[in-house]
């Protein structure tokens, strides 16, 4: 944690500044006549970051932190292992949205969450894999008029079905 | 009197079978779009505008703002029972509220949500009736400087909230603001902090695709972390005599917060572009300045959940008045009631009191009757949202994940926005292990637009001069006050003695 966090603040740091030079693209002064420049507010806002940076860096020097003072690692095993499955997950389910459409990422999403990691028998799993997305096809796409990805277009028959139900 | 005998007019016209069907349906759709994560009352009042042609006029309002009601008490659902808040308005009731389901006090949180809510309602609806063509007039001389120095008094709650850590809250608060300016320059219209040129930077950034990162993903991961896997379910259960043990310990520890939101809650709420959001955080922290057990706060303090909760309910009635009185709406939601009274040839305005005395004072009928309503249908759901607490929290978590990636679609429409929120839920999962607070930054790019513009515009009228946020009556004490509360924690964080504060108990 001890050294994670000096790195933390390090990184921060490093945002704040990329945050400054992007910010320093529009005038970041004061103009005669206009008032301040477009990109004093996200600068100087940039910059009080920056300072806060420095005052953690230093808060870390003088121990005055729990993480500063703790030498426990910032993810164990088992930390690790979680952040991969669950984010990797997560992550597999937002790639999936633009290909099987966003009710078949939610659909293989719940599969591999309950079954997988919930360790949850075979019939619930599924069910729940099911019935959910179908029944948010029929909350977005039929009760509030919003269009979810479809995904490509091999999903049309699937889709052409239910839109049949609703129109 | 006349005011009494208008309004009782006004209640029968809103107590007519079919005005009385429209509030019973708008509070009870409101409620569960309130509840969704991502939907919130202006995506219910959007998207049902188009039914209400149906209906004369007055009931399509009365419907409206009942979908307005209903979706104010149901944001403080999903913020109690998922951690999510569904609307910025929502956030502060997470604070607390949250941590209350966590330990197993769901339904005192849902009882007190929903009876602040009510006396919040209430409250700014008697406001409301006798005060309203005086309060526009309060409300319309607030110009930049004055809006300027709530929004400071706003982010000066921040710093109070953030905890101990001062630098690490003010790199939350000032993170939240730049992250509010990506986009365009509001005044000259250039594009500005289109993060490393993605164009999907040029759309900003908004309040959804933050909160929900923050509290559906990486409050999720961070659970799951912290509890290795083995969260130990909750068993709330419901029973009407535990429902009048709660109103009871709700009335008895949340009483002081209600009043704070109820009021401050009103008075933020009628000021023009300000809404809910900063009435219902500066009632927490004003709450939390005055509680006799401030260290209660954030970890399931009943006056936390009730000062938010009251506070934008009454915010939500406070935002009608200046939509109708001078027809400059409060909020996005009353911004979409605006253009439908324009569309149903209504003109909000100081002259809708005199032409259209029956539908002003049947819409300020419906407000009370559409409390009432909310609050009954409200109590009669906590069941159904306690339900949803003893699901296992391995079927609970990916739920939560797959409304909160579904609900931030059906809000941005934008793949780029899902991408986003996955972004900023993996680096809030590592800020938090480290200690970052992450409500101020959420709370930060909601008012950063408004804060910004308001700032520039006060300082070309004092053509760069500061000290006009100081000399105005309004503005002046506002500003001392935030100031004042920014400084005090930041002092007494360096007058700490470094052998104090590596003292746990300290």
């Amino acid at each position: 944690m001890r050294v994670g966090e000096l790195l933390t603040a390090g990184f921060l740091a490093l945002l704040s500044l990329y945050l400054m030079w992007k910010s320093s693209e529009l005038p970041i002064g004061y103009i005669s006549g206009t008032g301040p420049g477009g990109g004093a507010w996200p600068f100087w806002l940039s910059a009080i970051m920056l300072i806060c940076c420095f005052c953690t860096a230093f808060n870390w020097w003088r121990g005055r932190t729990p993480a500063s003072r703790s030498e426990e690692p910032v993810l164990d095993s088992h930390g690790w292992r979680s952040l991969i499955f669950v984010g990797g997950g997560i992550i597999g389910f937002v790639a999936l949205i633009s290909i099987i459409s966003m009710y078949g990422g939610i659909a293989v999403f719940l599969f591999y969450y309950l079954w997988f990691l919930g360790r949850h028998g075979l019939l619930l799993s599924l069910t729940i894999s099911l019935v959910t997305p179908i029944a948010l096809f029929f909350f977005f796409e039929g009760a509030m008029q919003i269009t979810m990805p479809s995904g490509l277009p091999f999903t049309d028959p699937v889709f052409n079905v239910l839109y049949d139900i609703i129109y | 009197m006349d005011v009494l005998l208008l309004l009782a007019d006004g209640m029968l016209v809103s107590l007519q079978p079919l005005n009385l069907m429209m509030i019973i349906i708008g509070v009870t759709l409101g409620l569960f779009i309130g509840a969704m994560p991502g939907l919130g009352s202006v995506n219910g009042v959007a998207i049902l505008l188009p039914v209400t042609f149906l209906v004369p006029p007055s009931s399509a309002i009365i419907f409206l703002a009942a979908i307005y009601y209903g979706a104010m008490y149901g944001g403080a659902v999903s913020s109690i029972t998922l951690g999510i808040p569904g609307a910025s308005t929502a956030v502060a009731t997470t604070f607390d509220g949250r941590p209350l389901a966590k330990q197993g006090r769901a339904s005192l949180a849902l009882v007190t949500a929903a009876l602040a809510s009510f006396v919040g309602g209430t409250v700014a609806n008697i406001l409301f009736t006798l005060f309203a063509p005086l309060l526009a007039s309060v409300a319309l001389s607030f110009g930049p400087p004055e809006v300027f120095a709530l929004m400071l008094l706003a982010f000066a709650t921040f710093v109070g909230l953030g905890g101990d850590d001062i630098p690490k809250t003010i790199f939350s608060i000032c993170f939240g603001l730049v992250l509010g300016a990506v986009g365009f320059d509001q005044i000259s219209g250039a594009p500005r902090l289109v993060l490393f040129d993605y164009n999907g930077f040029l759309q900003g950034i908004g309040f959804l695709v933050l909160a929900i990162g923050v509290y559906g993903i990486g409050e999720m991961l961070w659970t799951i972390d912290q509890t290795r896997g083995d969260v130990t379910a909750t068993t709330p259960k419901m029973t009407m005599k535990g429902v009048a043990a709660d109103a009871k310990e709700a009335t008895k520890r949340g009483w002081k917060g209600t009043a704070i939101g109820s009021l401050l809650g009103f008075f933020v709420g009628i000021l023009p572009a300000a809404g809910a959001t900063p009435g219902s955080l500066m009632s927490y922290g004003v709450a939390k300045i005055v509680s006799r057990n401030p260290e209660e706060f954030g970890k399931g303090a009943v006056d936390g959940v009730a000062a938010p909760e009251a506070a934008n309910n009454s915010a939500s009635t406070g935002s009608m008045l200046p939509m109708l009185t001078l027809g400059i709406p409060g909020s996005p939601t009353t911004a979409i009631l605006l253009g439908g009274m324009v569309i149903w040839g209504l003109v909000p305005g100081p002259r809708l009191f005199v032409d259209e005395e029956q539908f002003v004072w049947g819409l300020i009928g419906s407000f009370y009757i559409s409390n009432v309503a909310a609050v009954l249908i409200n109590l009669a759901f906590i069941p159904v949202f306690i339900w949803m607490l003893r699901m296992p929290f391995t079927i609970l978590a990916p739920m939560i994940f797959v409304l909160s990636i579904a609900g931030g679609y059906a809000a941005t429409r934008d793949m780029f926005d899902i991408w986003l929120m996955v972004v900023f839920g993996i680096g809030a999962f590592f800020m938090r292990k480290f200690d970052y607070p992450l409500a101020p930054a959420v709370l930060a790019i909601v008012l950063g637009p408004i804060a910004e513009p308001t700032l520039r515009q006060s300082l070309l009228l004092s053509s760069g001069d500061p000290s006009i946020f100081f000399t105005r009556p309004v503005a002046g004490p506002i500003t001392v006050v935030a100031l004042i509360l920014i400084f005090l924690p930041a002092l007494k964080f360096l007058r700490r003695s470094p052998a104090k504060s590596k003292n746990p108990a300290s």
